[in-house]
């Protein structure tokens, strides 16, 4: 058994065991079983991450014949440009089963769930075949769905259905797509790291743009980029707050690796044609993302808005990328190593506010920011974690934030200097409506909603919500002072792929 | 002549299945009419050994050229003999001491013999007797309970099935007229010097009768009625098993007999289109859950005959054919095994808060929604991505992009029945859950494992899904 399938798979047969343990034994057993599961495989993958050779190549790859007749193959591996993201998913499953171990609405469906969900997530980023691929995003969908359905709030039906029919969109025009790449490959396959080599639409520009078209609305659809983000911010308000973590923090980096893995290396010449329209999107999700953001008074909807600007920097990257004519293959290699280390930083950041507003439900059931006031006076580890995420995403040197944004600016500023300039005013205002919502929130006068049935004194983290929250704020800082045990094994990957592009 | 007999074994086996069951259900007890069942289930069960031990033999005709033995009839039996077995493992429970319980065996096992007679043929005749056996049993099963609903949607179901057979016998007139044969082999030839129009013409009237028989656009009238009159078992087999023989016939008739200067692609590329549109949108604010499925079936069908718009323009629509056929039987019946063990529960909002007292037969309603829908990795998913392909390949890409907004847009009617048995509470005004019996659920557990086991292993299956289609 490969150590990669393994890492896959665990959670789902610890998924199937559990099925069999009757509800009645309490929900204590399957949480603390998920927690084990989700510990054991975050061992399983620093232990892989040690034995990691970062050459630019696929490490841990197997590859099983599945269904030879159509092309289609059990095929995983990993390189630079996986593991962080795995990494990244194996740490919030495990921060998400951590601040899980309370009193929950029926347990174990919720914890199958998120073991499944687990299981879809990794394997989404192991996998090279784009019908393996296509298969876990498809489920990913499907779980997210009824996590937002089942344990969400407010108008949570809705919006998860809203979630589902947009993004199911999605998945079946990338489908498109992909089937378009097998039928130009001879022999067909659906295969990304054959694909990749034969290149099967080099040369046939029509065919190669629609297949683009199809393969960029998908992703474009699970990132979101502008215009087609409408459903995320009902997606994340009504979500419960580990669904929120997962949805930010894996989901949508399903999208920009989709670029990065697929879009990009498979339609190397139909990608340098069209990047100015990468860009542009970019560009405007991150000033959109980042304006909508600024007119929130729901925390969470706000936080919602800067993942549509944060997820606009990593499109802008892959988009200057694209642009060959101008900019060295240094400078777009820094722009995609930003990118990289922006789904990293985005998801470990993003995780941890989305954990903080779950506290701030659970404690008073209510997101609006105008009704809480001087909380850091009664909750001072709150404020602090709450600040230091807050910086991190507004990109703080030191922070995670920064070493991505930093990276990205850098890169693109060569290629695309116009858009990236305007795309540096986005930082500003990300950084103005943090700090405002901070402001408000924690600091002046101490005032409270009035929720019926909620005690008078505002309690600080508990050990279970800090254990979740804490390890993800420093990883942020860890990546922020010392970014190079990330960035070497992002940056050969990167440099292959850039190398790929100018072919 | 070339009469070999040992090659119809499967045939021959439901033929003497269904008369001794028919003599055996004259003469026993009522209480024990249930054997009966277990002979049928044998007959289907030998006719399923046969077809396996004759499975990649070299393609052949048989019986003056009349009856084909290629991969088509093969996969036909297989699936036909499969879907009936499930069936009459359904209606053991669901049907309890009903006094005719023997005929509704024999009317099953006969209606599955006039199927793969109709995927078979490869004689104008042969595919109107066909339709014939296909047809008449099927008519005296939608009735099968005497009840009004069972009543009118028999006579419904009779009504335009006589008047389509009268169509299609219509179409082999002007076909045998024009071609001066019945025989496949000879009107490959002889239609295509025979004059454009009236081969268009026969062609039309020869695919209504077959086009009644899948329940496609604009010949599917009778299907929510009969889906929603008759007995669930019998809704069960007549949106299952008729559909693989007439949509193999419709292939074989198109890709290896209609001379090209009929213009067919586009005609199925209309009715396809037609069929997977007006299903869904029928679907979408139904109440009733047999009603829902049956405008399923509907929308179902449509997506199927993408594969036989290109029949001649990919070699993907073969495989992509039989495979989604055989994914949508077994995932289809796995939905109404689970309708069959709630004999009581017949609206959506019945089927509330199921998750909390049957939490197994909710996964297996899940499973098959989802599967229906085309989630992966069940095995309609496989077979959507295959009708796609081939749909690109062969040039209809159109069809792929309406297929891909309809299959989204019929998530949402799968989502209103799902939605409500998985996360409301019970309660309110509704029949409670009633259970008809622990093999009505075996059946549906068996279905729904075949639904995701045939996803997962379809690498096994496909190979063995290509081969010639004989005229």
């Amino acid at each position: 058994m490969n150590v990669l399938s393994l890492i896959v798979f665990l959670p789902l047969v610890a998924a199937a065991a559990l099925a069999f343990v009757p509800a009645r034994l309490g929900d204590r057993v399957f949480t603390w079983s998920w927690g084990a599961a989700a510990a054991a495989d975050l061992v399983l993958v620093v232990a892989m991450w040690i034995g990691f050779d970062a050459d630019g190549g696929i490490s841990y790859e197997q590859r099983l014949r599945w269904m030879p007749s159509v092309g289609i193959d059990y095929h995983v591996g990993i390189d630079g440009l996986a593991l962080p993201l795995v990494a990244v998913t194996a740490v919030l499953f495990l921060a998400c089963a951590i601040y899980s171990q309370r009193r929950l609405r029926s347990a174990k469906p919720f914890v199958l769930l998120f073991l499944c969900l687990q299981t879809v997530s990794l394997g989404l980023f192991t996998a090279l075949d784009l019908i393996l691929f296509f298969v876990y995003f498809d489920l990913s969908i499907v779980g997210m769905y009824f996590v937002i359905a089942a344990w969400g709030h407010g108008n949570a039906r809705k919006s998860a259905l809203k979630f589902f029919l947009y993004t199911f969109v999605g998945s079946l025009v990338l489908l498109l797509g992909f089937i378009g790449l097998y039928l130009a490959a001879e022999p067909h396959t659906f295969d990304i790291v054959e694909l990749a080599r034969a290149n099967p639409l080099a040369g046939r520009e029509t065919y190669g743009a629609v297949v683009l078209l199809a393969i960029g609305l998908g992703f474009a659809i699970k990132t979101p980029t502008v215009p087609f983000h409408t459903w995320l911010p009902p997606a994340h308000t009504d979500a419960p707050a580990t669904g929120s973590v997962i949805l930010a923090g894996v989901l949508l980096k399903m999208g920009t690796y989709g670029f990065v893995r697929i879009a990009m290396p498979l339609l190397p010449q139909s990608w340098r044609e069209y990047a100015w329209i990468v860009v542009i999107v970019g560009v405007v999700s991150v000033l959109y993302g980042a304006l909508v953001a600024l007119a929130q008074e729901d925390f969470k909807r706000m936080i919602a808005y800067t993942s549509v600007n944060h997820m606009g920097y990593v499109v802008l990257a892959v988009g200057a990328a694209g642009l060959i004519a101008e900019g060295d293959e240094q400078a777009r290699s820094l722009a995609v190593t930003g990118a990289v280390t922006q789904m990293v930083s985005h998801g470990l950041l993003t995780g941890a506010l989305f954990l903080i507003a779950g506290v701030l439900f659970d404690r008073r059931a209510s997101y609006d920011m105008g009704s809480y006031s001087g909380l850091a006076g009664r909750a001072p580890v709150l404020a602090g974690a709450t600040a230091l995420a807050a910086f991190g995403s507004l990109g703080l040197p030191g922070l995670s934030g920064f070493v991505a944004e930093f990276q990205i600016f850098t890169g693109s500023l060569a290629s695309a200097s116009v858009p990236t300039a305007l795309a540096l005013l986005g930082i500003l205002i990300t950084a103005g409506l943090l700090l405002r919502a901070f402001h408000r929130m924690f600091l002046g006068a101490e005032r409270l909603p009035d929720t019926p049935g909620s005690t008078r004194r505002f309690e600080d983290l508990r050990s279970r919500e800090l254990f979740s929250v804490l390890p993800l704020l420093v990883l942020a800082v860890v990546i922020g002072l010392l970014p190079r045990f990330l960035l070497d094994v992002v940056e050969p990957s990167v440099t292959s792929v850039i190398g790929v592009i100018g072919r | 002549m070339n009469a070999k007999l040992t090659a119809l074994v499967p045939e021959l086996a439901l033929a003497a299945g269904a008369v001794l069951g028919l003599l055996a259900g004259s003469w026993l007890p009522r209480a024990k009419q249930w054997s009966v069942g277990v002979l049928t289930a044998l007959a289907c069960v030998v006719g399923l050994v046969a077809t396996a031990s004759s499975w990649g033999g070299v393609p052949e005709t048989v019986f003056g050229g009349s009856y084909a033995l290629d991969v088509t009839t093969h996969t036909s039996r297989l699936l036909v003999l499969s879907g009936t077995v499930l069936v009459i493992w359904l209606a053991g429970e669901s049907l309890g001491n009903h006094p005719r319980k023997a005929e509704f065996y024999v009317l099953s096992l006969l209606a599955a013999l006039g199927t793969i007679v109709l995927a078979g043929a490869t004689d104008l005749l042969l595919l109107a007797a066909g339709y014939l056996l296909a047809s008449i049993p099927l008519y005296a099963l939608a009735g099968f309970s005497k009840d009004a609903p069972g009543t009118e949607a028999s006579l419904k179901y009779y009504l335009l099935g006589a008047l389509l057979g009268v169509t299609m016998l219509t179409g082999v007139t002007l076909l045998y007229g024009v071609g001066r044969t019945t025989r496949y082999v000879v009107l490959v030839r002889t239609l295509s010097e025979a004059p454009h129009s009236i081969v268009a013409a026969g062609t039309v009237l020869l695919l209504a009768g077959l086009l009644f028989k899948i329940g496609a656009v604009p010949t599917h009238f009778w299907v929510p009625d009969v889906t929603e009159g008759a007995a669930a078992p019998v809704a069960a087999f007549v949106t299952t098993v008729p559909k693989v023989g007439g949509l193999v016939a419709v292939y074989r008739l198109v890709s290896e007999v209609v001379p090209p200067t009929v213009n067919w692609p586009s005609l199925i590329a209309v009715l396809a289109s037609a069929s997977m549109t007006l299903g869904n949108l029928a679907a979408f604010f139904q109440e009733s859950v047999r009603r829902l499925l049956a405008y399923s079936t509907i929308s179902q069908v449509g997506y199927i005959m993408l594969a036989v718009t290109v029949a001649t323009r990919s070699e993907l629509a073969l495989p992509a054919l039989l495979f989604y056929t055989g994914g949508y039987v077994v995932t289809n019946i796995a939905a109404f095994a689970v309708i069959s063990e709630f004999p009581g529960a017949t609206r959506i909002a019945d089927y509330r808060g199921m998750a909390r007292s049957h939490p197994a037969l909710a996964g297996v309603l899940v499973l098959s929604l989802l599967g229906l829908v085309g989630t992966p990795p069940t095995a309609v998913f496989l077979g959507k991505l295959e009708v796609f392909s081939a749909a690109v390949d062969g040039g209809y890409t159109w069809l792929a992009v309406l297929a891909v907004v309809n299959t989204v847009i019929s998530l949402f009617y799968y989502l209103r029945w799902m939605v409500p048995a998985l996360l409301a509470v019970p309660g309110g005004e509704h029949v409670p859950l009633v259970r008809a019996g622990r093999w009505t659920a075996a059946c549906a557990y068996t279905a729904a494992c075949g639904s995701l086991g045939l996803g997962l292993g379809g690498g096994l299956v496909l190979p063995g899904l290509t081969g010639t289609v004989l005229p």
